[in-house]
């Protein structure tokens, strides 16, 4: 099957017919529907809208967009850029939209590591290990989110107060205000040294590419491991030395109520973050499984009776093979956890759902409000739909 | 799950403003005609008072073990449908979240809305509603553990405060906060019971809301001395009654059923007397509030005995209030009558 044959007769043009204006012409009754139709959707939605228009106007109620121009006075616990009180409600909303980004990519990922390694758990041949992978799948998916959720949040709160904090490593506490790291007191020359490094691993991939590409063509090793530890280590360093190699390290200590300085990560985000990837890694494990188990046993012996270790015949067999039947399921889940993600206004963490329903509820502009939600959904969701079906066909290829 | 009924409430509440807009046609045939002008004929073509009250809040709406709402907004929402009907009973409760309420009001799902709102300029314009009378002054506090040793609010620099989302309390804390260079960071769970049980737990330092609301909190726990409120009232929170803006003649009828409570209290009319004095009582204004002299019920469109209606229902102002605020622990303080000082209730005469 290296190269299809194309059968030359659906090449052939059909022969051509002139199009008679008659209704027993085909073509022309299916051109007729679909005016039809399209108008009959343009005519409801108008109806809607203008009707939607009329009866706000009639309310005497606020429409449009003008107030995201406005001073937003609501306070936000967590943000990634700078944000105060004074600033506008399009800034609020944009907080939202990156907490909500915060918590989806890093639940994502954390989901599709551990939801891999529980499902190849569970086809493990010891039977300790494949039955916890079993236990575990079946008590996550069985339990409602949101009861998830509030569990983990009541047994965060039920850590010690920031007084009486436990401080397991010198400068790391943890208590019912978070888990607080010392970090370092970021400069312009840690930016640079993260552009660096973020170039160079774009490099190491580049080149690991290009090394595979000659080696199938010459059979030749090319190690790709002095590259890789030259560009992702040893760039970043230099450049990090050559800006003047700042070090100043932020330790977090109790000052007042709280701690002050460092790296914190609140109760809201963790509780949040630890149940979406829990409850989502119970069903990525299983359609990791039914994935492995999708691919024929034969491949299985023949990879075996190839001398592959058993970690190559995953590897280099298997999954490939796998990620085929995995990846369509795959971005199901990727979108669950996003829209769970709004879950987020039962224990407190600040997402756009949260700050738009504010929002709405101190301008009254309900139906903008929910527009605003919707979009960023919608976008959110398309983006990863559009970037899953692209990688999807990118692994379609492979096959032979 | 309560949560996640409350979750598919707020979404149907906002789409049901959708949905009332979308629907001119259907609106009309609706329980609440949507046009504005005309609530009052509305309600009493209806036979029945549609009000919106709290999904449950201690002392002001809260349905009992029978399912009777009880309350001091309740009350009103009674003492409304009695100066209508003549008859208290004659109510539909609908439980409205902070975040519906408006909308509700708006697309004509309640007829009013009896549920501590705050009165502000600009849900005065913009929402589309108008607020009728403020039946209780009431102003934003601090509450916190006696033993983290703070005696002021001033002293809650760096603190972690819980707070409701979406409400003026939100507002108020950061205006507070940056007239008085006081930094927090805030814990904002819309759930009451969640973010009370969060600061119960330690997670903040501080709870802030209406002092009535800290009041019915703290009565609440098993040790209500544990707690203190701080001596800070940081904004003012007139709780008003809303209806719809250009309703002119229902909101009348509800603005003067608030002065009828109010001068009901300072004439001494109660519910157990008022039988009685509307019988013969000797002071003019009296005689006219009761209806034995003069027109005034007419005015408004009501039965001229509708004083006597509503006073036999709910009482006077103070007796709702006694009834329903006193027991959790609420000192009358701005809300006593304008005759005893430092009080705000005062009723324009009846003539």
């Amino acid at each position: 099957m290296s190269q299809t044959t194309i059968d030359p007769r659906s090449l052939r043009a059909p022969p051509r017919r002139p199009i008679r204006l008659s209704w027993s012409d085909e073509r022309v009754r299916a051109i007729v529907w679909q005016i039809l139709v399209v108008g009959l959707i343009g005519a409801v939605i108008w109806w809607l809208w203008s009707n939607t228009v009329h009866n706000l106007e009639v309310r005497r109620i606020a429409t449009g967009f003008g107030f995201l121009t406005r001073e937003a006075g609501l306070p936000i616990a967590e943000n990634l850029i700078p944000y105060s009180p004074t600033d506008t409600y399009f800034r609020a909303l944009l907080i939202g939209l990156l907490n909500t980004l915060k918590v989806a990519v890093v639940g994502i990922i954390l989901a599709t590591i551990f939801g891999t390694l529980i499902g190849i758990a569970r086809l493990s041949k010891n039977w300790l290990l494949s039955k916890i992978a079993g236990v575990y799948i079946e008590v996550i998916r069985d339990l409602p989110l949101l009861l998830q959720l509030l569990f983990w949040y009541a047994i965060l709160q039920a850590l010690p107060g920031p007084r009486q904090a436990m401080n397991p490593v010198a400068g790391v506490f943890l208590s019912n205000r978070g888990l607080k790291l010392p970090w370092i007191e970021w400069q312009d020359a840690h930016s640079y040294a993260l552009l660096a490094f973020v170039l160079g691993l774009a490099y190491t991939l580049l080149y690991r590419r290009d090394a595979i590409r000659k080696r199938i063509l010459d059979g030749k090793p090319r190690p790709v491991w002095p590259i890789a530890i030259g560009c992702i280590l040893v760039l970043p360093l230099v450049v990090w030395y050559a800006a003047g190699a700042p070090f100043v390290v932020d330790w977090p200590a109790l000052r007042g109520f709280n701690f002050r300085g460092g790296l914190n990560m609140s109760p809201e985000y963790f509780a949040l973050l630890l149940g979406l990837t829990m409850y989502t890694a119970g069903f990525i494990a299983e359609i990791v499984r039914s994935g492995i188990q999708a691919v024929p046993h034969g491949q299985w012996e023949a990879a075996q009776a190839l001398g592959l270790r058993p970690a190559s015949v995953l590897k280099l067999v298997v999954m490939p093979q796998a990620l085929r039947v995995i990846i369509p399921p795959m971005t199901s889940q990727y979108l669950n956890i996003t829209k769970n993600s709004s879950l987020a206004v039962a224990i407190g963490y600040q997402d756009i759902v949260s700050i738009a329903n504010t929002t709405l509820n101190q301008t009254g502009q309900a139906i903008e409000g929910i527009a605003i939600i919707m979009l960023v959904y919608l976008s959110i969701s398309l983006s990863i739909s559009l970037f899953m079906n692209w990688y999807n066909a990118r692994i379609a290829l492979v096959e032979r | 799950m309560p949560h996640f009924g409350l979750f598919l409430k707020r979404a149907l509440g906002a789409a049901a403003l959708g949905c009332a807009m979308l629907a001119p046609g259907l609106a009309q045939a609706q329980p609440a005609p949507a046009a504005a002008s005309n609530t009052f004929d509305a309600v009493r073509s209806r036979g029945q008072l549609i009000c919106g009250v709290n999904t449950g809040l201690a002392g002001f709406a809260q349905p009992d073990s029978q399912g009777v709402w009880k309350g001091f907004d309740s009350d009103y929402c009674r003492a409304i449908a009695a100066a209508i009907f003549g008859d208290p009973s004659k109510v539909r409760y609908v439980p409205t979240t902070a975040q519906v309420r408006f909308t509700a009001l708006q697309s004509g799902e309640i007829d009013v809305l009896s549920r501590n709102t705050t009165w502000t300029l600009s849900r005065d314009t913009v929402l589309g509603l108008d607020f009728a009378a403020t039946t209780f002054y009431d102003g934003q506090g601090f509450m916190v553990k006696a033993s983290l040793g703070v005696k002021s609010a001033k002293e809650l620099d760096g603190a972690t405060i819980c707070v409701q989302p979406g409400t003026t309390t939100e507002q108020n804390l950061t205006d507070w906060s940056r007239a008085n260079r006081v930094r927090f960071t805030p814990v904002v769970i819309e759930r009451l019971e969640e973010l009370v049980s969060a600061y119960i737990a330690g997670r903040c330092d501080a709870y802030t809301t209406d002092i009535s609301g800290l009041a019915a909190t703290r009565s609440a726990q098993p040790k209500p001395d544990d707690h203190l409120i701080l001596p800070e009232v940081i904004s003012k929170e007139p709780l008003a009654v809303g209806v719809r803006q250009g309703d002119a003649r229902f909101a009348d009828v509800v603005r003067w059923t608030h002065y009828l409570l109010l001068s009901a209290e300072e004439f001494g009319i109660t519910q157990a007397n008022v039988a009685q004095m509307a019988a013969n009582d000797p002071r003019p204004e009296v005689q006219r509030i009761l209806g034995k002299n003069g027109e005034l019920g007419k005015m408004l469109g009501l039965d001229n005995l509708w004083a006597v209606n509503v006073i036999k229902a709910v009482g006077n102002y103070g007796e709702i209030f006694a009834r329903n605020l006193t027991p959790i622990g609420i000192q009358r303080g701005p809300n006593a009558l304008w005759t005893t000082p430092g009080g705000l209730q005062y009723s324009p005469p009846f003539r």
